[in-house]
């Protein structure tokens, strides 16, 4: 269970690393690096911080992942979460967060 | 020699140790009845730290309408087999639905009916969005202008003397930087500990568990080095999860009613039990039986209901929606299967913790506790936890006094305490070549605990032999961790989340050894005693003393409320 921060797309303005409930992720290089990726919970708050997307989700082999990654972008209280699957297929998932669960 | 640690030292009128729902909620409470200082300090950053970072999906400890608080005690009561403390639970329970409503006025979306009453989910539970949780929390404390916030540093020890405490020393780990902070009262609400056990998913995944993988017990570590006393260690905590993911399985359960069947469709549940250590047990035994995997039976669900599960664990674990997505297979194609994890102590969900009076101070003068550290009061979860805070908030603040005195004498022994402390964290970022890593000595103690002490490759259970193993085993790495390295500040809190969960470790033994029966299957399953003594209906307490620790029983406290009897206030 981890993240995969792209190089590319980061700007480093430091918001992933100063949410995550673990410190895990510093600022080298005006990047970000996950710099204990096996220490990871899971808990995405880095991805819901990153205004850019450059953070992807995924699930490590151990728990059967398959490569697919997962990210979320926001639009006032929608959270717009986004599934690309290794074949290129994307699904999105659109939450509010002023509707409760239903469950 | 790397340059010494520069040193900062601060007073305060309240120290918070961990900016988490307890520590969080009781700085707010202070800080609307009052105007003395509170400082939070925080090992990460109070925005999304502890464990409502990914979110919480409902709040599981409300009175819903038609039940009382008493209703609830009972419950938490039957639930732990009579091992609860009434006084903490009941006054608990009572401001349940007040914390509530304080949180939804502060924005937590809960859902209503066309009456606007809060929409029920089984007995005790409400629904809500909860994924913000956190955030609108800490906002509520940033807002606050007489509570400081300290991210990112964290706190090792206690400064106690006679039994009273001072303040705490810890360090930075972002920066070289030490803390000496002096406080009038200290509230702790550091969370419980997981790590101490070999976990599920031991590999790339290992902190993909249940309980936050950064609560690490140095709340309870910090306690018992200082003296305190604490209560019910061996009534661990396993939780019953999606496999793999670690994902809750209530929303499932009571969400869709889903039921716990085995590889040949038997709901097994029935045969168990229902008690929260009964649902983990009965699943242990199917397998154990050659009746696995165990499933929740979700394949009777419609489509629309797999849309909502979506949704909602996008809210609190969105692992379990990629997993589902990824696999291709949706819950109403395909049962979720289901484990146990590896035990944890919590005092959140069982009873694991300082020993406290009904306002929440603890065995050491002037230290409170509250949330998952805090023991005597299962089953409190989130609600639980801000009513802790609250109720600590405003013992500490009835209890106020303007002078306190303290001698010269006093201010010299406490100086001694923080220059060891200080000496310390120099000794391990200045040694080099240790002959084991912090993560290898880590991966040794889980080994440990997992065979000897009733993990999960053992079904949870265990025997005196064993304990005995487990002991002496953890004595050794505790003595390795002399010798340890970090190089740089983040390492120096691997090193002492290590050392913590060492001690934890050492004190859980403790507990289990002298609870000569089973009163909770999974939880403590002791072969040498497989049955339930009505002669162990009492606490099984803990007190280090001369660096030992030693138990003592006490008997199961009936009354609406208590007070220490040894306290030196």
């Amino acid at each position: 269970m981890s993240i995969r921060i792209n190089q590319d797309k980061c700007v480093g303005c430091g918001k992933c690393g100063e949410v995550c409930p673990g410190t895990l992720i510093s600022i080298e290089n005006h990047k970000a690096i996950m710099k204990y990726p096996k220490n990871c919970w899971g808990c995405v708050s880095c991805v819901k911080e990153c205004s850019v997307g450059a953070i992807d989700f995924y699930l490590g082999i151990d728990i059967g992942g398959m490569g697919s990654v997962m990210n979320v972008s926001s639009t006032g209280d929608i959270l717009h979460w986004k599934i690309k699957k290794t074949d290129g297929m994307e699904i999105m998932i659109d939450v509010n967060r002023r509707d409760s669960n239903q469950y | 020699m790397k340059e010494r640690l520069q040193i900062e030292r601060i007073e305060t009128d309240i120290l918070i140790i961990g900016g988490g729902t307890a520590g969080c909620y009781a700085a707010l409470t202070v800080a609307r009845n009052s105007k003395h200082r509170v400082l939070i300090i925080e090992k990460a950053n109070i925005k999304r730290s502890g464990c409502l970072a990914a979110g919480v999906n409902a709040i599981n400890a409300y009175i819903v309408k038609g039940c009382t608080p008493e209703d609830y005690v009972d419950y938490a009561t039957k639930d732990a087999a009579g091992i609860v403390r009434r006084d903490l639970l009941l006054s608990a329970a009572r401001r349940f639905n007040d914390v509530t409503a304080d949180m939804e006025a502060l924005g937590l979306v809960i859902l209503k009916d066309e009456n606007g009453e809060y929409v029920a989910r089984g007995n005790r539970n409400i629904k809500i969005n909860g994924e913000n949780f956190k955030p609108i929390l800490a906002k509520a404390v940033n807002d606050e202008d007489n509570i400081e916030i300290l991210n990112y540093v964290n706190i090792t020890n206690l400064l106690v003397n006679n039994n009273q405490v001072y303040g705490a020393v810890g360090f930075s780990i972002v920066e070289e930087k030490a803390y000496v902070i002096k406080a009038r009262e200290v509230l702790i609400a550091t969370g419980g500990a997981a790590g101490l056990y070999r976990p599920n998913n031991p590999g790339f995944s290992r902190h993909k568990m249940w309980y936050p993988p950064f609560n690490t017990g140095a709340g309870y570590a910090m306690g018992i080095l200082a003296g305190a006393e604490m209560t019910s260690f061996e009534m661990r905590f396993i939780a019953l999860r999606c496999k793999d993911t670690i994902a809750p399985t209530g929303t499932i359960a009571q969400g869709v009613r889903a039921k716990q069947v085995n590889s040949r469709g038997f709901v097994y549940e029935d045969k168990y039990g229902l008690t929260t250590s009964e649902r983990v047990y009965g699943t242990v035994r199917e397998n154990q039986l050659g009746n696995g995997p165990c499933y929740l039976r979700t394949s009777t669900i419609t489509k629309e209901q797999d849309e909502e599960l979506l949704k909602a664990y996008l809210n609190m674990a969105p692992s379990q929606t990629l997993k589902w997505i990824e696999s291709g297979k949706m819950p109403s194609e395909q049962d979720v299967e289901i484990e146990g994890t590896e035990p944890y102590i919590v005092g959140g969900h069982t009873a694991s913790g300082y020993w406290v009076d009904t306002n929440r101070e603890t065995t050491i003068s002037g230290l409170y506790a509250a949330g998952d550290v805090a023991g005597g009061c299962p089953q409190k979860y989130v609600t639980g936890a801000l009513a802790e805070g609250e109720i600590a908030a405003f013992s500490i603040l009835d209890k106020w006094r303007e002078t306190v005195d303290i001698d010269q004498e006093k201010s010299e022994q406490i100086e001694k305490q923080v220059n060891i402390i200080l000496g310390e964290y120099e000794k391990i970022r200045n040694t080099e070549n240790s002959v084991f890593s912090i993560e290898e000595l880590e991966e040794g103690m889980q080994k440990v605990m997992d065979e000897y002490a009733g993990g999960i490759s053992v079904h949870y259970q265990y025997n005196e032999k064993q304990l005995k193993l487990a002991d002496e085993k953890i004595d050794k790495l505790l003595e390795l961790t002399n010798q340890i390295a970090a190089s740089d500040m983040h390492e120096l809190l691997f090193a002492y989340e290590l050392k913590d969960r060492l001690l934890v470790c050492k004190a859980l033994i403790a507990h289990l050894k002298s609870r000569k029966e089973t009163r909770w299957h999974s939880f403590n399953e002791n072969l040498d005693y497989p049955k339930t003594d009505k002669n162990y209906f009492k606490y099984i307490n803990s007190k280090m003393e001369n660096g030992i620790i030693k138990i003592h029983f006490r008997d199961i406290v009936e009354e609406d409320t208590y007070e220490h009897t040894n306290q030196s206030r």
